[in-house]
């Protein structure tokens, strides 16, 4: 028998509380939760990939009732939405956009990790959860990808599903497990269309719960990567630098939604095509499997890692170092926490070391990034008198030297983070 | 973190700044004169899409009393528009069929509902008005921006024959083919009236892609006017609530 616990609200409040702890978890996790009070623009993001998903969500439930996961009648039920269903247009540009967005702001909250160190110990946790999200996320937009059953949809999963018969020896009936059928088809659709609309997001709410149950549990990092856990007040023991969540941060993050979402609108509204990269021209062609497209680009958001799918030059004719190495660029993330070394969290108070990396880090995956979206042959090729490299492209060799800084970034890091010169950290959070 | 972000524009300038020039590939496309406000010209332009290009390809995902958005009645739609034994609430489909398309052109005309949003609309204007004859194709006719497309010209009717041949020109030592289409002759109409016609029918077929296009940008304005009231608000609230952060 539990110890009988004390109710001190009245009323119906009263009646749940002795029910189910409303009050308990309305103090731990929102009015007695002190965050610290120096955040910045790049703490809006946390709040904000939570708001797409939610939108994500909502969107795609209603998307649902009239899509139809059948390779005869996909292509038409989503033009059939954007037509004929009352304010369908809205609610797939809202989807279609909503990923788009749903990738930037998580890039976003991810690179604020990395500047301020927020995945160092004790918050290992929340990062690993938080690059498990980001797994499923790329899983999520590459199965929902599939649904609108253009050329881009059925050729992108082609080739990534392809990629999986790389795999040394059971490599060609993997892929065939992946698919149900010897080509991407309609078995294909209805298990992608199963996998986005519950499989994953299941998962990805209950990760996000353990992500925002992990960081309640250590409290949350800030921009200048100090504990403010470290100066409480001798009488309240609340941290002197730490404010209760709500309603100081619910009221700026409310300011940070409306910015969000002015811009979101203005994409959704003005342009939901954003010119080619958030909804491809060749996916309004109807899937044909008899014709290969003569350039297949993934998505912006897989661009960067399928640069260095395609930098890796294949081994024994096998593709399976390429693959290889674009998994591990994703997985690197996960050792982050064991990979730095810093005396100290935040880029603040690092030497220069640390700074030039995390600086050629971010350009390589934009540059990585930007050559993925593009043919090999974008840049035009080497003379054919130079040796090596010579007649072969040099966007290719671009992509090459930057993925090798790429992994660099992280292979290195135990010993760059070790020999900076860092800055004394302050007691006290700065302004 | 000014250093770093100096740090991450300079190396992206320099990435930039090496970047050859992109080579202009393809035929240079014209900017199609539209205006999809117009609904005089999407009248026109659908009548013309109902009697040159329906008898070929069909636009599915269109229903012909949806054309009521672009100001007709729906019994100007049956009078003029729907072929014999069709009804207004039907998909603006074709009588031929796949298969014997395929015979009779080697290639199944495509669904044309969402065709301006794949080509382009300026593709669309130039390619329809880029045919001439070419006595080595099946069909007798060619294309400056499609070379070899399977389609005839549907509409020389209107705009008449352009004749086209290659002529070498040497250009910096290097030998370049470069196709010379003469002037059209011979059609109902003059270079002006056929490319307003073309104008009116690509205008048409940039509706049809996005119908709800015109209330998307209208709905936007909107929405944007609230959320900068939000935004105002919401930036009040917090500086309120903030002012005794110290």
């Amino acid at each position: 028998m539990a110890a009988e616990k004390i109710v001190t609200t009245t009323g119906l409040l009263g009646w749940i509380d002795e029910r189910f702890p409303a009050s308990k978890m309305w103090k731990e996790h929102l009015s007695e939760y002190y965050a610290p009070k120096n955040f910045n623009f790049f703490y809006f993001f946390g709040s904000l990939a939570l708001l797409v998903l939610v939108n994500q969500i909502v969107t795609g439930i209603f998307l649902t009732m009239h899509y139809k996961p059948d390779a005869a009648f996909a292509f038409a039920s989503v033009e059939y939405i954007m037509r004929e269903v009352s304010f369908g247009w809205l609610i797939r540009y809202m989807h279609s956009t909503g990923a788009s967005a749903f990738f930037i702001v998580v890039y976003l909250h991810m690179f604020r990790g990395l500047l301020y160190g927020s995945y160092r110990k004790p918050r290992e946790l929340i990062w690993i959860f938080g690059v498990i999200i980001f797994l499923m996320l790329m899983g999520e937009a590459f199965f929902g990808y599939l649904l609108p059953w253009g050329q881009m949809s059925f050729w992108g999963a082609q080739v990534i599903v392809n990629l999986f018969g790389a795999v040394p020896l059971i490599g060609p009936d993997l892929s065939l497990w992946i698919r149900g059928d010897y080509v991407v088809s309609d078995a294909t659709l209805n298990r992608f269309f199963a996998f986005h609309v519950i499989a994953l997001p299941l998962a990805i709410c209950g990760l996000v719960a353990a992500h925002i149950l992990a960081l309640h549990e250590v409290g949350s990092n800030n921009p200048d990567g100090i504990e403010i856990k470290k100066t409480k007040d001798p009488v309240t023991g609340i941290p002197l630098d730490g404010i209760p969540f709500h309603p100081y941060y619910t009221v700026k993050d409310l300011f940070g939604v409306a910015v969000f979402l002015f811009v979101f609108a203005a994409i959704i509204f003005f342009g939901p095509e954003m010119g080619g990269y958030f909804l491809e021209a060749n996916n309004f062609i109807p899937a044909n499997p008899m014709q290969t497209p003569p350039h297949i680009a993934p998505v912006w958001y897989f661009t960067p890692f399928y640069s260095i799918l395609r930098a890796v030059p294949p081994l024994f004719q096998s593709q399976f170092p390429g693959v290889a190495c674009m998994g591990l660029s994703v997985m690197l993330f996960f050792l982050l926490p064991w990979l730095d070394r810093g005396a100290v969290r935040s880029v603040r108070y690092r030497g220069n070391h640390f700074k030039v990396w995390l600086a050629l880090f971010v350009v390589s995956l934009l540059v990585l990034g930007y050559l993925g979206t593009e043919p090999t042959d974008v840049w035009g090729r080497f003379s054919a008198g130079i040796p090596v490299i010579g007649g072969s492209d040099v966007a290719t060799w671009a992509a090459r030297v930057l993925s090798v800084i790429y992994f660099a970034y992280f292979l290195l890091m135990p010993w760059y983070t070790r020999w900076d010169k860092t800055k004394p950290e302050p007691t006290r959070v700065t302004w | 973190m000014k250093a770093f972000i100096a740090t991450c524009a300079a190396l992206v300038a320099s990435v930039l700044i090496g970047l050859p020039a992109m080579a202009n590939e393809g035929v240079k496309l014209d900017r199609a004169p539209i205006s999809p406000t117009d609904a005089a010209s999407l009248q026109a332009g659908a009548r013309t899409f109902v009697n040159y290009c329906l008898n070929c390809h069909s636009a599915g995902l269109v229903r012909y009393n949806s054309l009521k958005a672009i100001g007709l009645t729906e019994a100007q739609i049956k009078e003029n528009l729907l072929f014999t034994g069709q009804k207004v609430g039907d998909m603006m489909n074709v009588a031929a069929r796949a298969r014997e398309q395929r015979e009779w052109f080697g290639n199944a005309p495509p669904d044309l509902s969402v065709e301006a949003r794949t080509r382009g609309v300026d593709w669309l204007y130039t390619y329809l008005r880029g045919f001439y004859r070419d006595p080595n194709t099946a069909t007798g006719w060619n294309n400056r921006v499609f070379p070899n497309v399977a389609m005839p010209h549907a509409m020389w009717s209107l705009q008449g024959v352009a004749e086209g041949h290659t002529e070498t020109v040497r250009i910096e030592g290097e030998e370049h083919h470069e196709l010379v289409i003469g002037a059209a002759h011979g059609g109902s109409m003059n270079s002006v009236q056929y490319d307003q016609t073309v104008a009116d029918l690509v205008n048409f077929m940039g509706w049809m892609a996005e119908p709800h296009a015109i209330e998307r940008h209208n709905l936007g304005y909107l929405v944007l006017i609230v959320l900068s009231i939000l935004i105002l608000l919401t930036y009040l609230l917090k500086a309120s609530y903030w002012k005794d952060v110290h």
